[in-house]
């Protein structure tokens, strides 16, 4: 149901910390929430769910929640929004099994069982273990089933899956990936981001930095500062070619040209896949080069090069069919190849990393 | 031995127990909360039993109470019994005296549990009144149970106020701290003892109980 919208216009004071937020976010797939700690990512989760006190207006499809000159301020059991907080917050004085039930009782009709989230989350062995005995991983999984057994109409994670490792947290997102309800997603890690997300808000200094689809937030130069510009990097579309197993290699084709990455089985020839390519893993060169332990060279065109000021380094986007590249290079370099916007070059991909 | 004012305040103590779990539980779970800035006023004034001497409470008490007082009449005519001397002046009395046994420890109890639980349980679409019941109370369970061992315990070993606002009268008012002291008087020194070390071994216990219990029960509820 893209036509419904979480309509945000809110002021939420904190102290000596503000938060201001004006956007109209579709309820539809997950929303990532990203950018640096004390930006103000929790503070609008909190405001959102109604445990900050804000002015404003926030409405889920008409529905008011908060509209201060109307004097509405809906508490947050009568929101229907489900919360996994960053600190977990499991009941201490009940089992695994009776932090489930608590949810189950209180759920909006329609949802999903106690049993089927036991499957999905693997809790089955957890259910009579008080939670004070469980991993920090653990306690994730527990918080996460119990928020999704409420079957809420919007879900809020901050940070769910922060304790958890790769495999795990790849089951999880395959099991998100199939629910029904709008989420949004705090991180501040732009890998889980970009694997994650449709749509990515940054958040910086209590406001709204950019907004949008999350391939082209992360193409965008100016927002590195705050993205952190080790991890700033981009998503690029591909289609599984062939797998090689004697040197375990995957081909891949990116806009006709091909790049080989180490292999992954999960996916099989003529699947797509996303393949992160973080800036600092790109080189530039102005003429095909040969000898090099680089297997990966894609011939595109140069359409923005930012030269920092202050600073060694230069960043540059390169366009590959329609696919993007993001590159990190020293001023140096970029002046002395003699660099143009519009001209011809080649990526030198050091190395990538599958998404899903 | 004396079973009357054994039993006396014994009565006396589980209902001044009982009547401040009802009161001190809403005046602790706000003082709790609160961001008021009178608070550190209202938590002067429930601290004021600890400091002030049994004798002015039970002076001022006594002055409120009375028959020709506006309360005291009302409960005169609601009634037809008067509030001063009596077991329902004593426990109007005992509850005064012992509230911040009761609202201290639940105070710190709520305090300790904090906003966090209880917003997870909003998450979750509980009511306010809901969370309260089925997350801070059973969160709370230690302190509930220290404040009302050490209201009852408190209230057994009351004497000052006791005498001042319900005197001496066997049956209503002759509690086992009273007739200690009628003992001690009247040279009745082996009765006196009875009472008395039973008094010690009681509160020793109760005592005990309290902080065994908080060892053993270091995080979960009872």
């Amino acid at each position: 149901m893209p036509s419904e919208t979480l309509e945000l216009d809110v002021n939420t004071s904190l102290g000596a910390f503000d938060l201001e937020a004006s956007l109209d976010l579709p309820m539809d797939g997950i929303t990532a929430v990203f950018g640096p700690s004390g930006g103000g990512k929790t503070t609008l989760l909190r405001t959102i769910a109604g445990f900050e006190s804000a002015s404003g207006r926030i409405a889920l499809a008409g529905e008011r929640w908060l509209d201060s000159p109307g004097r509405v301020d809906v508490p947050p059991h009568r929101r229907s929004v489900g919360c996994v907080f960053q600190d977990v917050r499991l009941f201490g004085h009940l089992r695994v099994h009776g932090n489930l039930r608590y949810a189950a009782r209180r759920a909006r009709p329609g949802g999903a069982t106690v049993e089927e989230v036991v499957s999905a989350f693997d809790l089955g062995s957890l259910l009579s273990r008080p939670v004070s005995e469980l991993s920090g991983g653990e306690r994730q999984r527990v918080a996460l089933a119990r928020t999704l057994l409420t079957n809420a109409r919007l879900l809020l994670l901050d940070e769910p899956m922060s304790a958890l490792d790769t495999e795990r947290k790849a089951d999880i997102l395959s099991y998100l990936e199939t629910l029904s309800a709008p989420m949004l997603y705090v991180s501040h890690a732009v890998d889980e981001v970009a694997l994650l997300a449709e749509r990515t808000l940054v958040l910086a200094d209590g406001r709204v930095r950019a907004f949008g689809a999350t391939r082209e937030i992360l193409e965008r130069l100016d927002i590195q500062s705050i993205t952190g510009r080790f991890e700033a990097g981009t998503l690029v579309r591909a289609r599984v070619v062939e797998h090689d197993p004697q040197y375990h290699l995957t081909t891949l084709d990116v806009g006709g040209q091909h790049i080989v990455m180490p292999m992954s089985t999960r996916l099989a020839a003529g699947d797509f896949a996303r393949v992160r390519v973080r800036a600092r893993d790109v080189a530039l060169a102005t003429t095909p080069p040969k000898d090099l332990s680089i297997r990966n060279v894609l011939s595109g065109t140069l359409i923005d090069l930012v030269r920092e000021e202050d600073s060694p380094f230069a960043e540059a986007l390169v366009e590959i069919a329609d696919q993007h590249v993001r590159a990190r290079i020293t001023r140096a370099s970029a002046d002395d190849l003699g660099l143009r916007v519009g001209q011809g070059v080649y990526a030198l991909v050091k190395s990538a990393t599958f998404d899903q | 031995m004396e079973l009357g004012p054994i039993w006396l305040t014994a009565k006396l103590a589980a209902v001044t127990t009982l009547v401040l779990l009802a009161l001190g539980t809403p005046l602790a779970w706000w003082l709790a909360h609160t961001q008021t800035r009178i608070k550190p006023a209202i938590e002067a004034l429930t601290a004021l039993p600890l400091v002030l001497p049994p004798t002015v409470l039970g002076f001022y008490l006594l002055i409120l109470l009375h028959p020709g007082s506006a309360i005291g009449s009302l409960w005169v005519q609601a009634t037809g019994d008067s509030l001063t001397f009596s077991f329902s002046g004593l426990v109007i009395a005992s509850v005064v005296y012992s509230l911040p046994f009761m609202v201290q420890p639940l105070q710190s109890a709520f305090a300790a549990v904090g906003r966090a639980p209880l917003e997870a349980a909003a998450s979750l679409r509980a009511s306010r009144l809901d969370a309260f019941a089925t997350v801070a109370v059973p969160l709370s369970a230690r302190g509930f149970l220290t404040a009302s061992v050490l209201t009852f315990a408190h209230t057994v070993g009351e004497f000052g106020v006791v005498l001042m606002v319900g005197g001496n009268i066997p049956g209503e008012t002759r509690v086992v701290s009273i007739a200690i002291y009628e003992h001690v008087e009247t040279l009745q020194y082996a009765d006196a003892h009875v009472l008395s070390a039973g008094l010690l071994a009681f509160s020793f216990v109760v005592l005990l109980v309290v902080y065994s219990l908080n060892r053993r029960f270091p995080v979960h509820a009872l």
